[in-house]
């Protein structure tokens, strides 16, 4: 969302902090999750299913993590379509209870590098659900106004 | 079952054409949580210089899976699905995708590596307009459990 603290290329500056955000998922998310990105893999909605083939419980998609990660940083720029990059590594599961509370993703980044030519900035995430970390290598690359 | 390293640098043919919806866009948007109009407003998307509302940075999932199953299904590759894991997903966007898009979506097999008893095989699937401009570059590794040259 545009605020007014809307980042531009010539304010940020490496080691700048992306202010952190936690976010809630729960089990009706990975559902609706499922039928936009037309991935029905029964780990990520049958508990029966997914304690069948030996995981803790329901795990949320690794692209669902990936997309939620990103949003720390599509909120911060102001404008989805100026991330020209984006890759993750997948680490670790994000187990989703059948609780009201469900899990959360805490989500941090930080600034790590500048592209005088392409006007753009690297930004590290941190992405972790009960207290293991589900995203490795993960940075997004955007081009500032 | 190993997986197949001869499939390292084969192209299988592009999947039907996707054509982009502004309902899938928003649709998706809301599945992730995504509040900004740029996904739902198209006179919010004009403000910022598109042409009609964009797609979130990693819509191309869904083409990029599509292109990705002609590859699995290939009885070749020797890679079975159930013991498939995402290892890794990178995007490049040559430019947002934009709805009323109509995208041409081409799978290549990169790598094939095997990582202890694992096969890794990472996949590039080249998403184009119809005129064969790039618009999105999605690499994908995916972990074939069981399934390395030790197996």
């Amino acid at each position: 969302m545009t605020t007014a603290t809307q980042p531009t290329f010539d304010t940020v500056a490496v080691g700048d902090p992306v202010s952190p955000a936690t976010y809630l998922v729960r089990r009706a998310d990975l559902v609706r999750y499922a039928g936009a990105s037309g991935d029905f893999n029964p780990i990520h909605w049958s508990e029966r299913f997914a304690t069948s083939v030996g995981l803790p419980n329901v795990i949320a998609h690794g692209m669902f993590t990936m997309a939620t990660a990103g949003r720390l940083v599509t909120d911060w720029v102001g404008d989805p379509g100026a991330v020209v990059e984006y890759a993750v590594r997948f680490t670790s599961m994000v187990v989703v209870p059948d609780a009201d509370e469900g899990a959360t993703i805490e989500v941090s980044g930080t600034v790590v590098g500048k592209d005088d030519d392409a006007r753009t900035v690297r930004v590290e995430l941190t992405a972790t659900s009960a207290g293991a970390k589900v995203l490795g290598k993960a940075v997004a690359v955007v081009r500032l106004p | 079952m190993a997986v197949n390293p001869d499939i390292v640098g084969r192209e299988y043919p592009p999947i039907p054409v996707y054509e982009v919806g502004r309902e899938k866009i928003r649709e998706f948007a809301e599945a992730i949580n995504s509040p900004d109009p740029v996904h739902r407003d198209p006179e919010a998307a004009r403000a910022k210089g598109y042409p009609d509302v964009i797609a979130s940075p990693t819509f191309a999932v869904i083409i990029a899976q599509r292109a990705d199953a002609r590859i699995i299904a290939d009885p070749d590759s020797g890679i079975d699905y159930s013991r498939v894991v995402h290892g890794e997903q990178r995007f490049v966007h040559h430019r947002p995708i934009v709805a009323g898009d109509r995208l041409v979506a081409t799978p290549h097999v990169d790598s094939v590596d095997a990582r202890g008893r694992h096969a890794m095989v990472t996949t590039r699937v080249e998403i184009a307009d119809e005129n064969g401009e790039p618009v999105t570059t999605a690499r994908s590794t995916i972990v074939v459990r069981d399934a390395g040259e030790a197996a």
